[in-house]
């Protein structure tokens, strides 16, 4: 009876969700292809995103890797997630030594309430991550 | 037509320094993902690549997606060896390229 319910609720919900929510399959497939299968550490990344965002079609997000940024040991790619927008990836940021620093930001859109990932691959492959739920008043594209 | 992109370096760059660079670019950034008044799905027109060379190489890159704002604002490090061009490049879905160059002079 219980369980009846839940999924009754369950497709209700999954028939009223617009815009199109990215499925926690998607998730896994566009993580596994950014890190070639490697496990995520975590450490390493400070993500920089405010916890509670009234206008989500902008958001400021910046993301710093600790790392010398030598030829021999660096970062290669961060990326940025999201669980809940229509497509989880937002970007990739190719890195190397002549960056000096492992530091980049910009501004993103958040289709509603969810977790922001950001990962960092260095050159020896091994991946390390940040998480930063995030609250959303207003959701982008609410308008559309 | 009005200046489309921008490039901003710090006002006094010293040689050996690591310095933040900033790009903004006009662009709408349409998703995909919306629908016009008459229920017609908008095609996505989003910037894809950004490339940022100094005197030719390549130093950094982003691939973005829909999920990028309006107008991609985009801040990366560099390490100044000494003076040089910067170039930035834009390009995305309908053809879209620009170039902006930026001159790099170190103390």
């Amino acid at each position: 009876m219980n369980g009846r319910r839940t999924l009754l609720v369950a497709g209700l919900g999954s028939l009223l969700l617009r815009p199109a929510v990215a499925t926690p399959e998607a998730m896994r497939a566009a993580l596994a292809a950014f890190t070639g299968g490697a496990p995520l550490g975590d450490g390493k990344v400070t993500l920089e995103i405010a916890a509670l965002v009234e206008n989500s079609n902008a958001v400021p997000v910046s993301v710093r890797v600790a790392s010398p940024m030598s030829a021999a040991d660096h970062v290669r790619r961060i990326a940025l997630f999201t669980e809940r927008n229509p497509e989880p990836g937002v970007a990739v940021f190719h890195l190397g030594p002549h960056s000096g620093r492992a530091e980049v930001a910009t501004r993103m859109r958040l289709a509603t309430s969810q977790t922001v990932l950001a990962v960092a691959q260095m050159n020896d492959g091994s991946c390390w991550q940040a998480a930063v739920e995030v609250i959303v008043t207003m959701p982008a594209c609410a308008e559309s | 037509m009005s200046q489309r992109a921008l490039i901003h370096l710090p006002a006094t760059v010293r040689r050996g320094e690591v310095i933040l660079v900033r790009a903004l670019v006009a662009h709408p950034m349409e998703t995909g993902h919306r629908v016009d008044s008459g229920g017609q799905r908008l095609p996505r027109d989003i910037i894809r690549r950004v490339e940022a060379r100094l005197d030719g190489e390549l130093v950094f890159a982003a691939d973005l997606h829909p999920a990028i704002a309006a107008n991609p604002y985009l801040v990366f490090p560099l390490r100044v060896t000494g003076d040089g061009t910067l170039t930035v490049d834009w390009s995305g879905d309908r053809g879209f390229a620009h170039r902006e160059r930026a001159e790099i002079v170190a103390t």
